[in-house]
């Protein structure tokens, strides 16, 4: 049954004949391709599709369409001083900064987006709160942007902006950012060329993102797609057989064809590793966790929504089935796969010196067990993405953070070459190492293939969460010691990583966390051992950090209990034992250079003595008045090799002239939110010696960019940013070549020519509508110079006992938190952060700072409330990541001990940031009660509990 | 895909109901529909759906002899902005503690309630108001006491063609002195369900005396529950600080909690009697 609608979108009238029950979501975006409105879990939980209905604001997807009848929505295209109506969001959104609404603008300023996925919701919830209270108080703004979720920035850059624009109504004083002319990307823009590195320019990326015209990987119009839906399996070792699907096709006569791993063109396994190549796009007569595909729907999207899974015949008879480590190792588990020996997929050790004599002779020594569950990228844009057949040649656009590896795996899974593959990465709404693992690649590239028909998946936020990749749950046992001076003597460390049922990147886990496990410390004797084992969980894999948080909250534990039984304050301590500019870690790798932790301490320092004595203070007070709250201040401290372990890590960028005198930037390396894309273009523009307002960027596409490598372990700075620097170095040389001129000469480019001077000489110009069009990857562009650059950073391979150079760099940094913890309740409220990071040099603070405080929210999440519970957890209001209420003020100090080998003395900063986070909170909870956790999520139970022994 | 009514009057609405009855079809109530959309996630829906938003009558907060009446459609937003009295500013608490911002825009009192979960943010505050749920179809109308209504986890005496058309809540019991609180524990700030709640109320006299008091907990059995032994104890006595230590572990032996991801049941029933301990101080302090 079907009916008109009509109600008044952004000002104009439309009449829709529709489901009245359809989501108010899906017909704006699919019927009126107002896509601007995101779905990030169609109940309500995360408020991605929040518009204004009559005002209001409410989740379009809880909003059955006949609802809306007669009302005025207001969506993200109607913010903009034009407004828009309906017409596909790319098409109708404002294009020039000018035509930004006070709320887009003051995002953009602040880097209040960094993914953007959830940018648009957040709009629409501050839109209604400013227009209820222009003058909204704090606990105001929090209300009403409590609705939202947000994953990547820690919701701090938004309050900013919010409050930016709730002031500027306050009164005409305080009117900066406004006086920006239209088109002008503030005043970076004019900035002189060699000028871009350091600056807070906005994203080169972030108009689309403010409104809500970036192109997700749901975002393209669904009509000309087929659509493709897995059939997943409900048990978590099974094994099934498929029965004859005649009778589904004649019930449904929209099913195109249901697809089986005996459909897989080519090798029905994928996953990073060459040697670990163990997962099947379709299972074949196994499953091996719950989640897993088995079949795959493909038809017109209302017959695949009319299917239930149940409709397609499957006969299952469940396994007894493998739910954590410990039954892995138990002799009669059954084996997940013949390759892994009692289930153990990889093991990973570091030795140096004799720890266990060392532990002997300390004066003091301490242990710690921890134990982490899987936790869940909760990424507010689901997996998605399309395909097609071209010819002989296969095209995704797809939610990636790593095109080329995707490329090589669907050739694989298609049974054709690499060049036969083409991935454009759509918009990334969040990765977070995520969307390093295929997703729904494999069977819309197989669909596409075989029918040779575009095809597209969005997966559905359950659908997301239990088939993705996790973050590692981990059994940590550590311990350590120090003599009497306070200097740490030896540490030993084993930790088993549950790596679920495949082995996506469980050995990247076990090969890191060994090298880090003793912490950014001199100590001359570590034994660190860990291993990656199967279970019949879901493939955990990567996710920011890659296991060191998880070690950091080991070796963070025992500083503190080392420090407290010495009698030395915990900073100090740590300061005493920091690595330093001459160290030699612990895989026996001198650090020469950019060593920056015992800075990010003394920065820290005064913050640190000044919030431990006020805790002891309010502690008194609250003693005295029988309050049942105490605060404690709690420190974490970190490292982090950049790029991968012991591993070539090369990255290639390109950047050309057109002969109109354009600037490209052809970049294979993705920017997921992280910011990869403007701090390139920053390079390359300074490297070029070009306004960095004045470079093009063509990013990710696979048969338009050179392999920058994947946008993962924090090293798109430090080894994109050097390739980019080359490139942007190499143009310059070339120009300058051209022009007879020295290295200082300065260079202008427009109206197709380019023009280069010399200080006191006279100005060179070259016509480039004369040069000849130079080959580059991109087979679209003819630029009639192209600059290249490649960047491989140097490392050594780790000999059996763990001994080499894993990283050519690494970052530093500490964090201190306090919280208040109510003592009857167990709750948690972490009231402030101080963040000292060493990243070499910050290219860009605002997107620096969006790193950490986003970096500390999913530390603050991994440290008190999320949990994912296979089957239990499917949900974003099961599965809890930090709301706008639960993010403290956060400080930023940015240490900047240039690295030598960086693009501007860069490193890197995505992961650091998450690192010390949850050893900081766990700290202070400790401060605070006298209770150590080490068991995380520190849920209000599990620390009342932790209370509760310590009193008994 | 079902058939779907959005009826403008409710004759037509509880016609439409009893219809569906008659068929074999039992109709599925629509309001915010807050509750209705997450329990379709990647399901295939093809109920049929009656929409009761367009039934203007059951609209708008208003005092009614005697109490005040909470019709169908009055979401939270309308008991946050609505200008009540304190006998009902634990509700109010409540309203702001539901989802967030836009929850709270759509989702209806009533409906938290006629939906029936555990961990419903509304239930111990109807339950502490004695509130009566108004239940029509056309065979009539009847009145049911909040607490006979909810009979446990997602389950109501509702009878497949009734709709629930609103809540009296009294307010000559309490008088103009009582005041209401309410109190929810959770893992985070917005957008979350409760691991345990405490609704409470007290009438107290003008020398301070408890005349009366009524308390419930939330989260910790399948249907909130009022703990009438507390209410008992609490009865004639000083409402001044300290209250609180008249709470025992023994008032909270009804509550039957259980072990999920939020929290242990040993946890909420710890965490309970914190909460309406202090519930109890808030209201005297």
């Amino acid at each position: 049954m079907t009916a008109w609608v009509s109600f008044r979108v952004n000002g104009a009238q439309v009449d829709v004949e529709t489901d009245p029950m359809r989501r108010l979501a899906d017909v704006l975006r699919d019927d009126l391709g107002l896509t601007g409105t995101k779905i990030g879990c169609n109940a309500g939980d995360c408020g991605a599709c929040t518009v204004r209905l009559d005002g209001r604001q409410v989740c379009a997807c809880l909003v059955p369409v006949a609802q809306a009848a007669g009302t005025e929505v207001l969506t993200v295209e109607g913010l903009g001083s034009k407004g828009a109506g309906p017409g596909r969001a790319s098409e109708v959104a404002p294009r020039e900064f000018g035509d930004l609404g006070d709320l887009q603008r003051a995002f953009l300023d602040a880097g209040a987006a960094q993914c953007g996925i959830c940018t648009p919701g957040m709009l629409m919830a501050a839109d209604d709160l400013l227009s209820r209270s222009p003058n909204p108080s704090e606990p105001e703004i929090l209300d009403g942007l409590g609705g939202v979720l947000c994953r990547c920035t820690g919701y701090r850059k938004i309050l900013e902006a919010v409050s930016a624009v709730a002031s500027r109504a306050r009164g005409p004083e305080t009117r900066g950012p406004e006086t920006r002319g239209p088109g002008a990307r503030g005043p970076e823009a004019e900035a002189a060329p060699g000028s871009a590195v350091g600056t807070r320019m906005a994203k080169v990326d972030g108009l689309e993102r403010v409104t809500g015209s970036a192109i997700y990987g749901a975002d393209q119009a669904p009509e000309a797609f087929l659509v493709v839906r897995a059939v997943r399996s409900p048990h978590a070792r099974a094994r099934f057989t498929l029965g004859d699907m005649a009778p589904l096709h004649e019930r449904f006569p929209g099913l195109v064809r249901v697809l089986t791993a005996a459909d897989i063109p080519g090798q029905n396994r994928y996953g990073i590793y060459a040697t670990g190549k163990d997962q099947p796009a379709l299972a074949d007569r196994e499953v091996r966790h719950r989640g897993e595909a088995v079949a795959a729907l493909v038809g017109d999207a209302a017959t695949i929504d009319a299917i239930a899974d149940l409709d397609v015949p499957i006969a299952w008879e469940p396994l007894r089935a493998i739910p954590d480590m410990e039954a892995a190792a138990a002799s009669a588990a059954p084996l997940l796969h013949d390759h892994a020996l009692s289930n153990v997929l990889v093991s990973g050790r570091v030795v140096r010196g004799d720890v266990e004599a060392a532990l002997a002779r300390s004066a003091v020594t301490a242990e710690v067990t921890v134990e982490t569950t899987f936790v869940e990228h909760a990424y507010i844009e689901p997996e998605a993405g399309s395909a097609r057949r071209v010819g002989d040649r296969i095209e995704l656009f797809v939610s990636t953070q790593t095109p080329y590896m995707d490329r090589d795996e669907v050739a694989l899974i298609l049974g054709i070459r690499p060049d036969q593959v083409r991935i454009i990465p759509s918009a990334v709404g969040g990765g977070f190492g995520g969307k390093l693992d295929l997703s729904v690649h494999p069977l819309i590239a197989t669909a596409a293939w075989l029918l040779d028909r575009p095809v597209r998946a969005v997966w559905t936020r359950p659908e997301s969460m239990a088939a993705s990749s996790k973050r590692h749950p981990a059994r940590i046992r550590a311990a350590a010691g120090a003599d009497a001076d306070g200097r740490l003597s030896g540490l030993r460390f084993h930790g088993d990583f549950d790596t679920g049922a495949y082995a996506s990147w469980g050995p990247t886990v076990a090969n890191r966390v060994p090298v880090h496990a003793m912490g950014p410390y001199a100590i001359p004797a570590v034994l660190a051992t860990t291993r990656a084992i199967h279970t019949n969980n879901p493939p955990a894999g990567a996710f920011r950090g890659f296991g060191v948080p998880q070690a950091a909250i080991a070796h963070e534990a025992l500083m503190d209990d080392l420090a407290a039984q010495l009698g030395i304050d915990a900073l100090e301590f740590r300061h005493s034992n920091a690595l330093r500019s001459g160290s030699i870690t612990a895989t026996g790798q001198v650090l020469r250079a950019s060593v920056g932790l015992a800075a990010c301490l003394d920065a820290l320092r005064p913050h640190w003595a000044e919030m431990r004595a006020a805790a002891d203070v309010w502690n008194a007070e609250g003693a005295s008045a029988q309050r049942p709250t105490r605060r404690g201040v709690g420190i974490g401290a970190m490292w982090y090799g950049v790029g991968n372990t012991s591993l070539t890590n090369p990255s290639t960028m390109e950047i050309g002239i057109d002969h109109d005198g354009s600037v490209t930037l052809y970049s294979g390396a993705v920017d997921i939110g992280q910011g990869a894309s403007t701090v390139l273009v920053q390079i390359a523009a300074d490297a070029l010696g070009v306004p960095a307002a004045t470079i093009n960027l063509v990013s990710g596409d696979t048969d338009r960019t050179a392999d920058a490598g994947k946008s993962s372990a924090s090293r798109q700075t430090f080894v994109s940013g050097n390739a980019a620097r080359l490139a942007g170095a190499d143009l310059r040389a070339q120009l300058l070549r051209l022009a007879e001129a020295g290295d200082q000469a300065t260079i202008a480019l427009g109206n197709g020519r380019a023009t280069v001077t010399e200080a006191g000489g006279p100005a060179v110009t070259i016509d480039l509508a004369e040069l000849a069009a130079v080959p580059g990857t991109d087979l679209t562009a003819a630029p009639v110079l192209l600059g290249r650059g490649f960047f491989d950073p140097t490392t050594t391979p780790l000999d059996a006992d763990g001994q080499g150079d894993p990283y050519a760099t690494y970052a530093f940094g500490a964090q201190v938190a306090e919280v208040e913890v109510d003592l009857e309740l167990g709750t948690t409220r972490v009231l402030r952060v101080v963040a000292a990071h060493d990243l070499g040099r910050a290219i860009n603070p605002t997107q620096v700072e969006g790193q950490i405080q986003g970096g500390i929210a999913q530390g603050l999440g991994f440290a008190l409330m999320e949990a994912y519970l296979p089957g239990r957890t499917e949900n974003l209001h099961d599965y809890l990541v930090p709301t706008v209420g639960d993010i403290p003020p956060i400080e930023c100090l940015l240490i900047e001990d240039a690295e030598p080998a960086g693009p501007y003395g860069a490193k890197g900063v995505g992961e650091p940031a998450l690192v010390p986070t949850a050893p900081a909170i766990l700290g202070a909870i400790h401060h605070a009660t006298g209770a150590r956790i080490t068991t995380v999520p520190a849920t209000p139970d599990r620390v009342r509990s932790a209370i509760q022994a310590r009193n008994r | 895909m079902g058939s779907y009514l959005r009826p403008t009057s409710l004759p037509e609405a509880l016609e439409a109901l009893g219809a569906g009855l008659d068929e074999g079809r039992p109709r599925v109530i629509v309001a915010g529909a807050t509750d209705h959309f997450p329990a379709r996630v990647g399901r295939v829906a093809d109920e049929d759906v009656l929409d009761v938003s367009a039934l203007a009558d059951l609209r708008g907060i208003r005092a009614i002899d005697g109490g005040w009446w909470i019709p169908a459609l009055a979401t939270w937003a309308d008991v946050i902005d609505g200008n009540l009295p304190p006998l009902l500013d634990g509700l109010r608490l409540a309203a702001g503690a539901v989802g967030g911002r836009q929850i709270q825009n759509r989702g209806t009192v009533v409906g938290n309630l006629v939906n029936a979960s555990p961990a419903a943010d509304g239930t111990p505050n109807l339950l502490v108001l004695d509130a009566v749920v108004t239940v029509a179809s056309r065979r009539g109308e009847r009145r049911i006491p909040v607490r006979r209504f909810v009979t446990g986890n997602r389950s109501t005496v509702r009878a497949a063609d009734e709709l629930v058309t609103g809540l009296f809540i009294p307010a000559a019991t309490g008088g103009p002195t009582a005041r209401s609180t309410f109190l929810k524990l959770g893992s985070r700030a917005y957008l979350v369900i409760s691991i345990a709640m405490v609704a409470a109320l007290l009438v107290v006299d003008d020398a301070r005396r408890i005349v009366e008091a009524r308390v419930a907990v939330g989260a910790c059995s399948p249907v909130a529950q009022r703990l009438a032994a507390l209410e008992g104890v609490l009865a004639g006595r000083a409402a001044e600080p300290g209250i609180g230590t008249a709470v025992l572990p023994d008032h909270l032996m009804g509550l039957t909690p259980i072990d999920d991801v939020r929290g242990s049941a040993a946890y909420r029933l710890d965490a309970a009697m914190t909460l309406v301990r202090r519930a109890l101080e808030g209201l005297v302090a």
